[in-house]
């Protein structure tokens, strides 16, 4: 079976405290893999060891079985794109800069009327070329999350990653950008990996979903095993109904449940309900091989 | 797909109407280049004809060209002194000392991603007037004779940039530190700077005094030389980083994402920069607002690009510079008032009408 992205035993932390512990996944090509998990559990800090942005203290990571530890950043940068969460700038250049940056692994001093029109068709498959004098600054969140995705596309990667790129958007926005990265994963054959907060987003629109929680991978497969009600209750502390909607879990939160020694919440009792603790399901017990492919 | 679309671009020839928006905006950005080099030549005859000695606009050009074509063009042989000893120097000086200001200001505004750093805030110009007080009141200096003051100057810039640099090597030392490091050691220099003050002598006093306010009355044939020199050098490695500035103002993760090594960069941009701008403040003394206020007109009139915006900060710098000097020369004269005052004195309300004008939301937030 055809690998495209490989994580082997990541291992990352601040100043000794850890931050990812072992982490390991497989994704073939073509699909749509969201990272899920609750603040704090390293779903950012994952996607960026693996764009090496942050160097992991053990671990390699593969793309198409080559070693990007080996890679120099140019050719990272060839292999592998990245949309980063904040969009903040210094100093704001104009929509048609900004994802011209992107062809900077492909090209020298100069830019050629190739790189120009490659940034002009990226601009129209997301429907924001009418935006391209504009500046960057003066956009709204969901186009400038457009921009930051023309930019990354413009790469011409076979692995997109992207972080959270729906957190800041209404929900209007938060489907538009979610249709285009489920576009380029059906039309460009690329591989997506993205860390996301919405379950029902994670859930309509993966193929795979890996769970983390304190830097470790607790679940993983197609959306249907893994949002089940056990999973998300252990993961995230949270009671919740999951509803079948047209073959893709639906998920309605119901209550807290407060954490055996966390300090209770302000709310706390308007969630006294759940005094339980919660346990891993027995299948939750952490889980090192994982294949989405 | 990416070929159809090139193809059937190519084929029938049509541009989008964004497309030609882009193109004239890139004309736009030539034509800019070409209109400012332009105005610091029409400029340059101008102040030629400024001060004491009476020279028309086209005896000042005639003057100019007199050494290149003695056969074609010829005036008396004083006016051709006073031009090519007196006023020639002092602007072809300005021009390559605001050029270099201007364009060390903008690679690190890029590389510290913050719109207040320049030779100044960062602390070399107060390190160099360090240098100047050293060598004036213990007359400490590695070099001897006329460069003596200078040399002092240079090596004090040097030293300063060196603890930035050395800090920017740092591993986690984010371009907040360095700038908050930078107006730390502009503190420390200028406090030290005012103790020796305190106990200088009148001879001591005006040497410190009058080289803390910047002056571009010192430029000989030879200094320009040794100026022109570093630049050859220095300005074209920074050049050759442009692209990498782009990407580094979206942040270092977005940057190293899109295969620039952005600690690298920030290294490699501060030490050339820090160095062109040691030499110029050497010879100029203090002139603080060129590197702030340069970059940030050419940002305003053409966008982000560093491709444009290095030499274009570069040649906005020489223009202002030369336009002060030439105002502070004749404004009272026979006084002459310090070069570095009057860059600020007309440099600043031309800021505040661009920043006012309402460009600054799209390309400076």
């Amino acid at each position: 079976m055809m690998i495209q992205l490989q994580a082997k035993g990541i291992v990352f932390g601040y100043n000794s405290s850890p931050i990812l512990k072992d982490v390991s996944f497989e994704i073939g090509p073509s699909r749509l893999v969201t990272i899920v998990g609750p603040n704090g559990s390293g779903k950012s800090t994952l996607i960026k060891c693996i764009d090496r942005i942050l160097a992991p203290e053990k671990g390699s990571v593969l793309i198409d079985r080559k070693e990007v530890t080996k890679m120099d950043r140019m050719e990272i940068a060839k292999n592998l794109s990245y949309v980063p969460q904040s969009s903040a700038r210094t100093f704001s250049s104009n929509v048609f800069d900004t994802v011209l940056m992107g062809r900077r692994p492909h090209i020298g001093w100069l830019s050629s009327s190739d790189d120009e029109e490659r940034v002009w068709e990226v601009l129209r498959l997301l429907g924001i070329e009418e935006l391209a004098m504009s500046g960057f600054a003066e956009l709204s969140g969901g186009q400038q999350q457009k921009v930051l995705i023309a930019r990354a596309l413009v790469q011409e990667t076979k692995v997109m990653l992207l972080d959270e790129p729906t957190s800041n958007l209404d929900i209007w926005h938060q489907l538009d950008v979610m249709n285009i990265v489920s576009d380029l994963v059906k039309k460009r054959r690329m591989t997506v990996l993205m860390a996301l907060h919405d379950l029902n987003l994670a859930s309509k629109y993966s193929d795979g979903i890996i769970m983390m929680k304190r830097g470790r991978i607790m679940a993983a497969g197609d959306p249907a095993s893994v949002l089940t009600p056990e999973n998300i209750e252990a993961i995230y502390n949270v009671e919740v109904a999951v509803r079948s909607q047209s073959e893709e879990p639906f998920i309605v939160p119901i209550k807290q449940i407060r954490q055996n020694g966390s300090s209770p919440s302000p709310r706390g009792r308007f969630f006294s309900g759940g005094k339980r603790r919660s346990r891993l399901p027995r299948s939750l017990a952490e889980i090192k091989e994982i294949r989405l492919s | 797909m990416a070929k159809t679309v090139r193809r059937s671009s190519n084929r029938s020839g049509k541009r989008s109407k964004m497309q030609e928006a882009h193109d004239s905006f890139v004309f736009a950005r030539y034509f800019f280049m070409v209109a400012i080099v332009a105005f610091i030549v029409l400029l340059t005859g101008f102040i030629i004809t400024l001060g004491p000695l009476d020279i028309s606009v086209a005896d000042a050009y005639r003057a100019l060209l007199s050494r290149a074509y003695p056969s074609s063009f010829q005036v008396d042989p004083l006016t051709e002194r006073v031009v090519w000893n007196i006023r020639f120097p002092r602007i072809v000086g300005g021009i390559l000392a605001g050029f270099g200001l201007g364009v060390c200001g903008c690679v690190m505004q890029a590389v510290l991603k913050n719109p207040l750093a320049s030779p100044f805030t960062l602390g070399i110009s107060s390190g160099a007037q360090f240098g100047i007080a050293v060598a004036a009141v213990l007359g400490i200096s590695v070099f001897g004779g006329p460069y003596l003051l200078i040399g002092n100057a240079f090596l004090f810039a040097l030293l300063c940039s060196a603890f930035i640099i050395g800090l920017a090597s740092v591993k986690g030392a984010t371009s907040e530190t360095l700038i908050l490091a930078g107006i730390a050691v502009n503190y420390f220099f200028s406090s030290m700077s005012q103790l020796f003050r305190y106990f200088a002598d009148d001879e001591q006093l005006r040497l410190m005094v009058s080289w803390g306010m910047g002056d571009l009355a010192a430029f000989s044939w030879s200094k320009i030389t040794i100026l022109f020199g570093v630049f050859a050098v220095c300005i074209p490695l920074l050049m050759l980083k442009a692209w990498d500035l782009n990407i580094m103002t979206s942040g270092d993760e977005t940057a190293k994402s899109i295969g620039v090594n952005a600690e690298g960069v920030r290294v490699y941009i501060l030490l050339i920069s820090s160095l062109v701008v040691a030499t110029v403040v050497c010879f100029t003394g203090t002139i603080a607002f060129i590197g702030l206020v340069a970059p940030h007109m050419a940002r305003m009139i053409l966008g982000g690009d560093h491709r444009f915006l290095i030499p274009a900060s570069g040649i906005l710098g020489a223009s202002v510079l030369i336009a002060a000097d030439g105002i502070a020369m004749n404004l009272i004269a026979p006084t002459v008032i310090p070069t570095g005052i009057m860059t600020s004195v007309i440099g600043v309300p031309f800021f505040m009408y661009l920043m006012l004008k309402g460009r600054r939301k799209e390309f400076w937030t």
